[in-house]
């Protein structure tokens, strides 16, 4: 195995998040591909733990938002308030200024709430009493939410949805993965030992070269053929967008990227699909209740290759 | 997916079917009986009201109670089920129910087939363009039905495109098949049909007023092509029964069907033309007089009225010769000259009156010449509503009425020279006609029903005589409009104004002649003559049927060339990873279409792990041209190379 920094990242994560590389890995290709991160699933399989790994990996500051009904914007984005000794409005952050951001139960939060949030995301800025100010680079927002309980929740609608690049879903530890994480020391005393495996700078001159893996005609074709069926085919309701397709298209190159390849295969669309297309695709009545996984491999067996 | 039930129908594949059961019934009301008609009438109703309303089907137990209803309906309208007319009742029943409990899919299929099969029996009733037009409409929406089973989620338009787009790929076959079928003689959709009752035309009896009825209406009895130039109006004597025998009243046909040879026209030129006569459900054929030849199979009576074997029932298309001018002389006998001299007891003044004209005169014609100054000269007048007359017809209108239509002129006429002692009898036919100046055809309708007289004089043979051109030149010479006076209501086709109206009928019964002509009227010999001029000299059915299967197959090939266009335009990298995968398939390890390389390495690597290191060289090759930046020709060959190379053994 290479010893590239992302290489040590993924195996000091997989220490700690136990058996879900799959997951960890997907959750660096949505940083690197400079997107934002949906994870749906019930609590205490791992999400906070997770993101919180990512950020300590990558020497990122580190955030927590945990969303109720009654949080307003003002409690994410910060405030403003008149400070007696300067004789002034002084501007109090919120916790959306940090690089990495964890939003728990983002479906708890009212839409104003969600709508502030997800603006800040698209932006990377939020404005704040008429005046515009920068998040800090990188900037990379996990949300989680949970699927079952959806009583008194506000489920994001799919426009919101397109907002984050990928949505994955956690899923139990595996047998042994689970023995394990029972025999072991605690999570959060090895999260303090964890070493940074790169500055935030190697970060973002690894998200920049994610841009220059090679695409190639046959492989945008092939990502063509795969919106177009989707479009075509009566098994959706709603075809992937445009702009689904250019995500598609950004984390098969960061998937390929972590693979240590400098070209796009078929297989890294492949392997980022279900997170990139779980989301965004209707399927139509008969697959209602089809997962990620099955919409992606119906889709995938329904187009070869070109 | 499979076990579980079919979703219901969406509305909208609902109102696609609703349609097509829509279009596909409406011909066939009219000649189902009013019950029926009246039945699916309301079901079709009653199917749209439950659309529009969301409403739920009926009860299973009510259809039951309908289709035993419906069954025993169309029993006791026909006393059997079997057959044309019930067998098309029931098909139209069962369709109406069949929309009344259209759940699922399932069910949209059964009504598209019944669809489809019902659109074909409307043609054994008829087979007019305005049938064939909505027959294709018809298709269309079934089709489009069709596809919205099969693709539930795209929108309207895309599902009538496709429609569109799989009858346009069907219409090449349609017309090879239509061109190349090895025909058979007799009409396409020949059926044995019981009524003819409802045709109308001249027939073997004439009555006062039979005719002047008989020409308010504006059907169509035959049409003429004329090889050269149409001959002049007044000589268009379209030839039909003609009528010896006299009771007082009606003149009749003899019941003789002696047949004579082709009369002597050496001396004239004759006039080509060919007829297409509509099917009057007689025998006879209408020709120009004399002719000079005879359509293959007919026969020439006497009387010299073109025989055919059987009665008309379908259109009927044959080429004639005739010559306009030429003597007419069949040799008749003082024996049978005695027919055309007897008289019945009655209209005595008549009688008295010829026979004074006979001592008179010097001669038969002086005879002639002075009955039709008569008719000039007293206050004959012509007219398309002659008075009624009683039991001594002649004698009330050559002394009462003096009002009369051709009829009456040419049965008075021949009766008065009968009475003098002259041999005559009464021709019915059609004198005139219309040029189409669409498609050039002479148009000849029932509104140009005519009866003239022929009289016998010694020595010149049978001598046309038409009373009618004595009172009314014009009638003659420029049709019935300019012979009428202003007053009279004229039939509605022979009508001067209405120009325009006139203009578009003229093109509508264009375009139905070139119909008859070439679509329905495609018999054995259309299609020698099309294939003839395509290049195929007397062709056999042999040959038909072979060009018809390689025209079918070039075809086939077109459409499979389009369809696969994309395919072909492969480059060679892509065709040696395909060969790869062929050769691979040998041992059952191929390529799935949409496995990429790197899968697909790993997969055959695992397999037969003797090839791993050769696939493992193939396939980074190959990511490298296909995925990455490596391109050009050398690289290429060598993946060619490396894939030929590949040595599998075929046995593990």
């Amino acid at each position: 195995m290479s010893n590239s920094p992302i290489d040590q990242a993924i195996r000091q994560a997989g220490r700690i998040v136990l058996g879900k590389e799959r997951q960890i890995r997907l959750a660096l290709v949505c940083l690197l591909a400079r997107g934002h991160l949906l994870i749906e699933d019930l609590p205490g399989v791992g999400k906070t733990i997770l993101a919180h790994v990512l950020a300590r990996l990558l020497g990122l500051n580190f955030h927590r938002i945990q969303c109720t009904a009654d949080m307003l914007p003002a409690d994410i984005i910060g405030v403003s308030i008149y400070d007696r000794n300067s004789g002034g409005f002084q501007f109090h952050p919120g916790p959306i200024f940090a690089q990495v951001i964890l939003v728990d139960e983002i479906n708890r939060a009212m839409p104003k709430s969600q709508s502030a949030l997800l603006e800040a995301m698209e932006e990377h800025q939020v404005t704040c009493e008429g005046e515009t100010r920068p998040l800090p680079e990188p900037f990379f927002v996990i949300a989680t939410q949970n699927p079952s309980h959806q009583i008194g929740t506000f489920p994001l609608p799919e426009s919101q949805l397109d907002r984050f690049l990928m949505r994955i879903e956690m899923g139990y530890p595996d047998q042994a993965a689970e023995r394990e994480l029972l025999a072991g020391a605690d999570r959060r005393d090895m999260m303090a030992s964890l070493s940074p495996s790169m500055d935030p700078g190697e970060l973002l001159e690894l998200q920049q070269s994610v841009t220059e893996v090679h695409a190639s005609e046959a492989l945008i074709a092939y990502v063509q053929a795969l919106a177009e069926h989707t479009r075509r085919s009566p098994d959706y309701d709603a075809g992937l967008s445009p702009r689904a397709a250019l995500a598609l298209l950004r984390a098969a190159r960061a998937w390929a990227l972590i693979d240590h390849r400098d070209l796009v295969l078929p297989e890294d669309i492949q392997a980022v699909l279900p997170a990139i297309a779980g989301h965004r695709l209707r399927p139509s009545s008969g697959m209602q209740t089809a997962s990620s996984a099955e919409i992606a491999a119906a889709l995938i067996a329904a187009v070869p290759l070109p | 997916m499979a076990s579980k039930p079919a979703p219901p129908l969406t509305r909208t594949q609902e109102l696609w079917l609703l349609a097509c059961a829509v279009l596909t019934l409406v011909p066939a009301i009219q000649p189902a009986p009013p019950w029926l008609a009246a039945a699916l009438i309301l079901a079709l109703a009653w199917r749209a009201w439950l659309w529009w309303r969301r409403a739920t089907l009926p009860p299973r137990w009510l259809l039951n109670l309908l289709v035993v209803a419906g069954s025993v309906g169309v029993f006791l309208t026909y006393r059997h089920l079997f057959g044309k007319d019930p067998g098309i009742a029931l098909l139209i029943l069962f369709l109406a129910l069949k929309l009344l409990e259209m759940r699922r899919p399932r069910d949209g299929l059964a009504v598209i087939f019944l669809c489809y099969f019902l659109l074909l029996t409307h043609f054994l009733n008829a087979q007019g363009m305005e049938v064939a037009g909505l027959a294709l409409a018809a298709l269309v929406v079934i089709t489009s039905a069709l596809a919205s089973l099969a693709h539930a989620g795209s929108g309207v338009l895309a599902q009538l495109r496709l429609a569109v787009l799989m009858l346009a790929q069907a219409l090449p076959f349609m017309l090879v098949l239509f061109l190349l079928f090895p025909r058979v003689q007799g009409p396409l959709w020949g059926m044995p049909v019981d009524a003819y009752s409802g045709m109308t035309g001249l027939s073997e009896s004439m009555s006062p007023g039979d005719i002047s009825r008989l020409i308010q209406s504006g059907e169509i009895a035959f049409r003429v092509r004329f090889e050269g130039q149409i001959p002049p109006q007044p000589s268009l004597y379209w030839r039909g029964p003609v009528l010896g025998n006299f009771d007082g009243r009606s003149w009749r046909a003899s019941l003789a069907r002696e047949k004579v040879g082709l009369p002597d026209t050496a001396t004239s030129q004759p006039v080509g033309y060919e007829i297409t006569l509509e099917p009057h459900n007689k025998t006879w054929l209408f020709a120009l007089e004399i002719p000079a030849s005879l359509p293959a199979g007919a026969s020439l009576s006497r009387e010299y009225l073109i025989q055919a074997r059987a009665p008309v029932r379908s259109r009927l298309r044959y080429a004639m010769q005739s010559s306009p001018g030429a003597g007419h002389d069949p040799g008749e006998s003082a024996v049978s000259l005695r027919r055309y001299l007897s008289l019945p007891p009655n209209n005595p003044r008549t009688q008295a009156l010829a026979q004074q004209w006979r001592r008179e005169a010097t001669d038969p014609e002086a005879v002639i010449r002075r009955m039709l100054e008569h008719f000039r000269q007293e206050s004959f007048f012509y007219t398309l509503t002659p008075p009624l007359l009683g039991e001594n017809s002649i004698d009330e209108f050559l002394f009462g009425t003096r009002r009369g239509f051709c009829e009456h002129y040419a049965s008075a006429f021949t009766f008065t020279l009968r009475a003098a002692g002259i041999p005559a009898r009464v021709v019915t036919g059609y004198q005139g006609g219309q040029r189409n100046p669409v498609d050039g055809y002479l148009i000849v309708r029932q509104s140009d029903a005519h009866a003239w007289a022929e009289a016998w004089l010694e020595g010149r043979g049978w001598v046309r005589v038409d009373p009618t051109a004595a009172i009314a030149p014009s009638r003659i010479e420029a049709g019935l409009a300019s012979a009428m006076p202003a007053s009279e209501a004229l039939p509605f086709m022979v009508r001067a104004d209405f120009s325009w109206l006139r203009q578009l009928r003229f093109r509508w019964e264009a375009v139905g002649n070139a119909w008859n002509q070439w679509v329905l009227g495609y018999d054995p010999q259309r299609q020698r003559e099309v294939l003839s001029r395509l290049g195929m000299r007397e062709p056999d059915w042999q040959a038909m049927a072979a060009a018809m299967a390689t025209l079918c197959g070039l075809l086939l090939l077109a459409l499979t060339a389009w369809a696969l266009r994309k395919r072909i335009r492969l480059d060679p990298t892509q065709r040696a990873w395909n060969r790869l995968s062929r050769k691979l398939g040998r041992i059952g390890l191929a390529r799935r279409p949409w496995e990429g390389p790197a899968d697909y390495a790993r997969r055959v690597a695992q397999a037969r792990p003797e090839l791993a290191q050769s696939i493992q060289a193939i396939a980074g090759l190959y990511v490298d041209l296909r995925y990455g930046k490596l391109n050009g020709d050398a690289p290429s060959q060598r993946l060619r190379g490396l894939v030929s190379g590949l040595d599998i053994a075929v046995s593990k």
